[in-house]
């Protein structure tokens, strides 16, 4: 569609020299190295860099490797708590910077919920590990809260986005016709704005489940000794022999994101 | 609240009751006033309408009926009782919205049947009162399909059908013929007028299109920058336009001046600009005033080839021809422009040029003379 436009103005991209060489090698810097991983955690040998044959092997080591059953189970884990509590919270978070008469302010509140996107990560990550330790010695408690809280805290905004989204396209006229047809505020809400609103929260809870899934720098700060998610895993192994079985690894995280992210696009593309 | 039942009890038989409304949106400065001490009855059974021009106040009337605006000041009155704090929710009252507000995830028949769960009706009554508004809507067969499988004038339809479903004591009606192409937008009126009959509920109209208002009103209010200009039925309206507003607001009208001479009862005697003297019927006091404006129908009127004895005389410039009808522009000798509405049949004997100079004729008792 949006090639008819430009063409009909007589411009288009496609003419300008060297566009098209530019777009390859900047696609091919995306994916290359992907490729080449997806391609080598199918490598029979144990080295990364010489092709020895197909084989599955590295797939079965992973699968087998204690460390990374552990180390999977809890990133599973700490994903669906925080990306639930996440979405949960950035519903209401939503619901509260939409349905609402604007005021002074709300643009300030919209930006501090969106305030993970823009302050560096690192600067997140030492400021929980500050304030987590200070909780942990007077305390005393280890638990995995802590991992859970720093990702459902800096999920929300990937959630928030395609909720409130979804609130904003939402026509507030159907609200207005379910008050004037008996419904009070309560059920409006359940009968009308949250079925409406299903596949927005779907599509935050998903993202945010992917961005909890990927977290290496908050999650390497905040977590106890022993608490492994995948990420810290991988990142732990590379210190050491790196095998096939990273990217054997890499490449079940891959195919995870790349279902998430599609089942994000169908839901978003159905609605509008 | 500040009425008492003084003020009711003449409204034995009112629908809706607004006394001295006024709604302000924002405040200092940028407030904007959209209802000025606005006052009107609309009568129980009554098809009225509320027509003026986007932004007269007529959607901000509707909205505080139906409760989803509050009014600054003023009261609103449902059969004599104030409902001005109930919410939306609980005054019997049901909207019909200009995109028709339809629930894309529900299906027609569920759509229509929401306000009688809402209500929490039994089972079997709400299925029956449903299946009886399929009917009336004719839309029994696409009762199954989502809203959005349907087309706009079904759409309309299904809006209708589901704020008449738990029998409101008055329906209010928002531009909802706005989206509906010509054709359509005929066949729906008469079957507004139909179902309003049928049901005999209280029907709100809001519209700015002229026509929609004279021909399916039992009365209506001509409103203008907050204001309700004028109250009658189309007939009274059309015929009786108390002001040059509504004058030219509803239909075409050509607009005179006049010097006022003599004021006897009833009678006026006017000079025209030609210099002619004509004696007009006018029972209001703006007859008081020396300057007047008078207002003539196009269609009010005749052209003469001999201008000699008509009250106003001019220069034909312009023939436009409409099919059923002929429009002339002539040019006054005081340099104002005038237009003459004649229809087109077989027997026209005369037929005017480009250039002509021409008389105009008119009976007096169709000439109003308006309040400034």
């Amino acid at each position: 569609m949006a090639d008819t436009t430009s063409d009909s103005f007589g411009f288009s991209v496609r003419r300008l020299p060297g566009f098209t060489a530019l777009a390859i090698a900047c696609y091919a810097m995306l994916y290359a190295p992907i490729m080449a991983l997806v391609a080598y955690s199918f490598n029979a040998g144990s080295s990364i860099a010489v092709w020895e044959g197909f084989s599955l092997h590295w797939y079965g080591a992973a699968w087998q490797n204690e460390k990374v059953q552990e180390a999977t189970i809890l990133s599973l884990l700490v994903a669906t708590v925080s990306s639930i509590s996440a979405t949960i919270l950035a519903s209401m978070a939503a619901l509260g910077t939409t349905r609402i008469r604007p005021y002074k302010g709300l643009t300030a509140i919209y930006a501090m919920i969106n305030q993970p996107l823009m302050v560096p990560e690192i600067v997140t990550a030492v400021a929980l590990l500050i304030v987590f330790a200070i909780i942990k010695s007077t305390t005393g408690y280890q638990g995995l809260i802590y991992l859970i809280s720093a990702h459902t805290a800096f999920c929300i905004p990937f959630a928030y986005l395609p909720i409130r989204a979804r609130l904003e396209s939402m026509d507030l006229s159907l609200e207005v016709a379910a008050a004037d047809l008996y419904a009070t505020p309560l059920r409006t809400f359940k009968l009308i704005t949250l079925p409406l609103l299903w596949p927005g929260i779907i599509a935050g809870m998903m993202l945010a489940f992917v961005i909890s899934l990927d977290d290496v720098v908050i999650t390497e700060f905040v977590k106890a000794p022993g608490q492994d998610t995948l990420p810290t895993y991988m990142l732990g192994q590379l210190r050491r022999v790196i095998t096939p079985e990273i990217h054997a690894i890499s490449t079940a995280l891959l195919s995870i994101s790349i279902i998430m992210v599609s089942i994000f696009f169908l839901l978003n593309r159905k609605k509008s | 609240m500040r009425h008492s039942s003084t003020d009711t009890a003449s409204g034995g038989t009112s629908a809706i009751e607004a006394v001295n409304v006024t709604k302000t949106f924002g405040s200092g400065d940028e407030a904007v006033h959209a209802l000025k001490d606005v006052s009107v009855t609309i009568r129980e059974n009554e098809f009225f309408t509320l027509l003026g021009p986007s932004g007269c106040g007529k959607t901000t009337l509707l909205r505080l009926i139906a409760g989803f605006d509050h009014q600054t000041e003023g009261t609103i009155l449902l059969h004599g009782e104030d409902i001005s704090l109930l919410p939306p929710f609980k005054r019997p009252v049901n909207t019909v919205f200009q995109n028709y507000a339809l629930f894309p995830h529900m299906t027609v028949a569920q759509n229509i049947g929401f306000g009688l769960e809402m209500l929490r009706k039994p089972k079997a009554e709400i299925e029956n009162t449903v299946g009886g508004m399929l009917r009336l809507v004719k839309m029994e067969e696409l009762k199954t399909r989502r809203t959005d499988q349907i087309s706009g004038g079904q759409q309309q339809r299904v809006a209708l059908a589901r704020a008449l479903a738990p029998r409101p004591r008055v329906l209010l009606l928002d531009e909802p013929l706005s989206a509906l192409d010509y054709k359509l937008r005929k066949d729906m009126q008469i079957e507004l007028k139909r179902l309003q009959l049928e049901t005999g509920i209280t029907f709100i109209f809001v519209t700015h299109d002229q026509e929609e208002a004279l021909t399916m009103s039992d009365r209506l209010a001509v409103m203008n920058a907050g204001r309700i200009r004028q109250i009658g039925t189309p007939r009274e309206i059309y015929d009786h336009p108390a002001e040059r507003f509504v004058a030219d607001f509803i239909g075409d009208t050509n607009f005179l001046t006049a010097d006022l001479l003599s004021a006897d009862g009833g009678a006026i005697s006017v000079r025209l600009t030609s210099g002619r003297e004509i004696t007009l019927e006018c029972d209001h006091p703006a007859a008081a005033s020396r300057h007047l404006t008078l207002a003539v129908r196009p269609e009010q009127v005749r052209l003469t080839a001999d201008g000699s004895a008509s009250p106003l005389n001019g220069v034909l410039e312009n023939i436009v021809y409409f099919g059923t009808d002929t429009h002339y522009h002539l040019r006054l000798q005081d340099g104002g422009s005038f237009t003459a509405r004649l229809q087109n049949s077989r027997e026209r004997q005369e037929l005017f040029a480009e250039g002509d100079q021409l008389g105009i004729v008119f009976d007096p008792e169709t000439v109003q003379v308006l309040r400034d």
